[in-house]
């Protein structure tokens, strides 16, 4: 058991990387990877909301949608749920932790719309997983976004310095990067 | 009507969403494996589009302006839903293909993109082409990327094959990598010709404002993540010199004393 769920930890962050593999988020993945401090910020803004909006996700969809028959409803309830989260998880934060608010608070308003949050939800619901492997999944998938924003944000500072051809600036370079970043997450294909 | 085609034109061309405004770049680099698929998504996205803008349109001046991201959002949802539930009726192989995408279409910055900047601002009939022309250049770009990746790949195009039977596929070009290999090379062309585009080195088109709104300050996509940051940087940056300057008004005072007593004291050198 506990066995089958390191597996799935390790298969959602590594083998099947979410931003590398599987190409959900990539929009902050280019957008907020300039800098290895807020790279670190939005990794874990993620981490922590993808994985309470799995654990909210799970209840919703087994004890409330699907006695009702409105399964179809998924996407819309998800969406909504999510939003809702990430305004509730803001608030919370800000009257109790005010630290973790300081470090997290500008990205959590940005994840909304982050396609991985209603990816991994949808997922869950898609493989029929029970709530701890539902958990554990968005962990490991949000971690996986953790490593691969970080590792990209690092090599970006290091590029800023070196000499870039004109043509490839600004994007091209980026997307080459990731592209390579994408070849090295492959080799992990045999790890399980 | 004039005003219709020029929206047209805007979508597949000026202000092409995936090659100029770098949108929705999860769907652009995820199903375009081959040309159908991105053919597909295209078409899919192209009509949620148009009737997400019909709605928001034809609600503009029903939607609080307070509560219109929400009410974007679930409208857009629901599009998507019945495009979702329609494509696992009628297409059952494109479903197989796309997966999880179909559904994923709620969070595509292009479509509350278009619903933030054009829909809630304008009339039902321009809003439909708006969509239309959006959608369509979507389209193209997402079929002529998975055409190239698919040819180079595969050696298939939509699924005929047509390169020599000698060819050697270049399977990467359909791996993960490719993506994104392709992209930078479409990117690194748009550069080379100096073209606009939204996240190029030169950026030529910060100047002008973009079709996504240009309000990054207010945006919910993810894309703009780094505009936003530019803009409120620059925005402290005025605050801090509006800062400085008052309190140089402040010290107006004591500074006409000090360079009183400087212009003493010189008077006070010179006559020694």
């Amino acid at each position: 058991m506990i066995r089958s769920l390191i597996l799935l930890l390790i298969g959602a962050a590594l083998v099947n990387n979410v931003v590398l593999s599987q190409f959900l988020g990539i929009c902050p993945f280019l957008g907020v990877s300039k800098k290895t401090d807020t790279a670190v910020g939005m990794g874990t803004a993620v981490i922590f909301v993808v994985t309470v909006a799995a654990a909210v996700a799970y209840p919703i969809h087994t004890f409330i949608l699907v006695p009702l028959g409105l399964d179809y409803m998924d996407t819309l309830v998800f969406i909504a749920v999510i939003a809702a989260l990430v305004q509730l998880v803001e608030m919370i934060l800000k009257k109790f932790i005010p630290a973790l608010y300081k470090a997290l608070g500008v990205y959590l308003p940005l994840i909304t719309t982050n396609c991985c949050v209603l990816g991994v939800a949808l997922t869950n619901v898609q493989d029929g997983n029970n709530f701890v492997q539902s958990v554990v999944y968005a962990l490991g998938t949000s971690i996986g976004f953790c490593i691969s924003i970080v590792l990209m944000s690092g090599i970006r500072e290091k590029i800023e310095e070196n000499d870039i051809p004109h043509v490839l600036k600004g994007s091209p370079i980026l997307l080459i990067t990731a592209g390579l970043m994408a070849i090295a997450f492959c080799g992990f294909a045999g790890l399980i | 009507m004039n005003k219709c085609t020029e929206r047209l034109y805007n979508g597949l061309i000026k202000e092409n969403p995936t090659l100029v405004l770098m949108l929705g770049m999860c769907p652009t680099l995820a199903v375009t494996t081959s040309a159908i698929n991105g053919l597909g998504m295209g078409l899919s996205t192209t009509a949620v589009l148009v009737m997400s803008n019909l709605m928001i349109s034809a609600l503009r001046k029903i939607i609080p302006d307070k509560v219109r991201m929400p009410s974007f959002i679930v409208i857009v949802a629901s599009f998507v839903t019945i495009v979702d539930l329609l494509i696992q009726g009628y297409l059952p192989a494109l479903n197989k293909s796309l997966g999880i995408y179909i559904p994923l279409i709620v969070v595509n910055c292009i479509i509350l993109g278009r619903a933030e900047a054009y829909a809630s601002k304008n009339p039902v009939l321009p809003s439909i082409f708006d969509g239309i022309g959006m959608g369509l250049g979507f389209t193209c770009a997402l079929t002529i990327i998975g055409l190239v990746r698919e040819i180079h790949g595969a050696g298939t195009a939509f699924g005929f094959k047509i390169m020599p039977a000698a060819y050697e596929p270049f399977s990467i070009f359909v791996m993960a990598p490719g993506a994104f290999f392709v992209l930078a090379i479409l990117t690194a062309i748009q550069n080379k010709l100096k073209l606009r585009s939204a996240t190029n080195g030169d950026a030529p088109a910060a100047a002008e404002p973009l079709a996504c709104g240009g309000n990054c300050a207010e945006c919910v996509g993810n894309v703009c993540t780094a505009n936003r940051g530019l803009l409120e940087q620059i925005a402290e940056e005025e605050a801090a010199k509006k800062a400085d300057a008052k309190a140089s008004a402040k010290k107006a005072f004591p500074e006409i004393s000090e360079s009183a007593a400087a212009a003493n004291g010189q008077q006070e050198g010179g006559n020694k």
